[in-house]
């Protein structure tokens, strides 16, 4: 995931990584070297990121942090024009723009509520079943039968718990 | 196509067998969903919406919730039942207006409807008559539950439930209840009432029309805010504040009726012989009348089983219920007297309004 981090302000990828508490909150906002040269963040420990934000100088002449969703190529001047977001994707992207709105408009920026548990650890099941199945793969072709032969055995595992759980509910 | 459904004896909303309650009409709660890896709807293609549409369907229709339910596409419903659904709360305005793929499941007794592609995925409400919170909270939970069994719902840890519109973030969760305050109004309490609910992150509406003098008295109030408490906190919060307006409500009543009897009881004896008598009735003056008349209930001027169905009045009085009664393409003159005629008709089977009662103070 950590390579996939996109600069903030102009979505090349980002190198410098600030986390700083605003207001009993954790704020995180990633850039690229070049526009923490522009901006003058030069050392992230000393920065702080409360005036960065009051002072909007995140916010390029004459608009926002030119934000694209990879997923649905939904853009910040959409997102300002309608006020939604395009998908589930967006809310990883969109959060430097999302953050300041949520507190005006929340009580808390971290869900507190129900968890969908079920829906989740069966999305985790599968995430981890096709890393496993790339891995086996990639065993195979590399004919390193003895870690094939590991990733086989993990899978069956993993299908065998999954029936059991099945059968249980 | 809604037939059926208009002239259900089950429905809760107009056919409850349970009297209702004094100040709350009824008691909702609405939880939006999205599906993973699929657009939200207003950014999704019309084949991922019309995919969208076809999953989320048949996962609802294995339910036991929804046996025996119906599933209307958007499409296929006329101008005018949309709008009878509209005015039965079971399915939104913008519903109406959506795109192609979209749709909505309801309940046999109407208690439950899921609507299909709206704003999110997935707009899932459940209802009941009276102040019942805990309890509609409590079927909405397992109903939501056993979707997710069937369905990968987008969700972040951080962030909780995703919605297409970050006002709904986290528990996506809006419960409101529909309260019917003609003593805070007649007292002119309600914008000071308003003001105060606001600030608490409160949202109150007038159902049949804008501000602090809605028509027939009856508000929509709900919470604004959905991230950073749990539903628990969010329900306790805000039934805290509903158990305050209802105690206010209740004095304002009784204060009024002791200063104004005569003025009062004037009011509501007119509002009665108007609804019996009526030849002409519009939609504004027969929920301004009828309000008056549930009050008389509440002063028990009039039994109590009467009480629902002035409630059902209230839904079955809205133009596009008078409409469909008439069948379509009613201009609304003719609308007024159709509306006068069922009133007369419903009215001519209540007793009269006992006066002496009304000295008993809660
Ligand atoms: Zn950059
Ligand atoms: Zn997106």
């Amino acid at each position: 995931m950590a390579e996939n981090l996109k600069c903030s302000h102009c979505n090349n990828p980002a190198t410098v990584h600030l986390t700083q508490i605003v207001n009993n909150k954790i704020i995180k906002v990633d850039l690229c070297e070049s526009c923490a040269q522009a901006k003058g963040v030069t050392d992230p420990e000393g920065f702080s990121l409360a005036d960065l934000l009051t002072k909007t100088n995140l916010i390029p002449e004459g608009g926002e942090p030119q934000i694209t969703c990879p997923s649905c190529g939904l853009t910040s001047a959409d997102f300002r024009r309608t006020g939604r977001l395009g998908c589930a994707t967006c809310y990883l992207h969109f959060i430097p723009l999302l953050r300041p709105v949520l507190e005006d408009m929340h009580a808390g920026t971290l869900h507190k509520g129900k968890v969908p548990q079920v829906a989740l650890s069966r999305q985790s099941a599968a995430a981890e079943l096709q890393t496993l199945k790339n891995a086996l793969e990639r065993a195979i072709s590399e004919e390193a039968y003895e870690d094939a032969a590991k990733y086989r055995d993990q899978i069956q595992a993993i299908k065998k718990s999954a029936d059991s759980e099945a059968v249980h509910s | 196509m809604i037939e059926s459904l208009i002239h259900s004896n089950k429905a809760e909303l107009t056919q409850s067998a349970k009297n209702g309650s004094p100040v709350v009409l009824s008691t909702r709660v609405r939880l939006a969903r999205n599906l993973v890896d699929t657009p939200f709807p207003g950014r999704a293609s019309k084949s991922q919406r019309s995919d969208v549409l076809t999953k989320c369907v048949d996962r609802i229709a294995e339910l036991p919730q929804m046996k025996q339910g119906s599933f209307f596409d958007t499409a296929e419903l006329s101008e005018l039942e949309k709008q009878v659904l509209v005015e039965r709360h079971l399915i939104s305005r913008e519903l109406c207006e959506a795109e192609s793929g979209s749709g909505v499941f309801i309940n046999k007794d109407q208690t439950c409807s899921v609507m299909i592609n709206e704003e999110d995925h997935l707009r899932i409400q459940f209802m009941k008559t009276g102040f019942n919170l805990r309890s509609v909270w409590k079927q909405i939970d397992r109903f939501d539950s056993s979707l997710e069994d069937g369905l990968d719902v987008a969700f972040s840890q951080e962030f909780g439930y995703l919605t297409a519109c970050p006002t709904n973030l986290g528990t996506a969760l809006r419960a409101s209840v529909m309260m019917h305050l003609p003593g805070l109004v007649i007292s002119e309490h309600m914008d000071k009432v308003i003001r105060a609910v606001n600030q608490l992150g409160i949202t109150v509406r007038g159902l049949f029309g804008e501000g602090s003098d809605a028509t027939g008295h009856v508000f929509q109030i709900s919470n604004q805010q959905t991230l950073g408490e749990s539903e628990e906190e969010i329900m306790s919060r805000l039934g805290s504040v509903f158990k305050t307006i209802i105690d206010h409500e209740i004095n304002a009543r009784f204060k009024y009726l002791e200063q104004n009897r005569a003025r009062l009881l004037d009011q509501i004896g007119r509002a009665f012989g108007t609804l019996q008598n009526a030849h002409v009735l519009n939609s504004n003056e027969a929920m301004n009348l009828l309000s008056l008349v549930r009050l008389a209930v509440d002063f028990e001027m009039l039994p109590e089983v009467n009480r629902s169905e002035v409630d059902r009045l209230f839904i079955e009085c809205q133009p596009g219920h008078i409409q469909h009664a008439a069948g379509e393409g009613i201009e609304p003159d003719a609308r007024d007297l159709c509306r006068a005629d069922k009133v007369r008709e419903e009215f001519a089977r209540l007793p009269s309004l006992n006066f002496d009662k009304v000295n008993v103070i809660e």
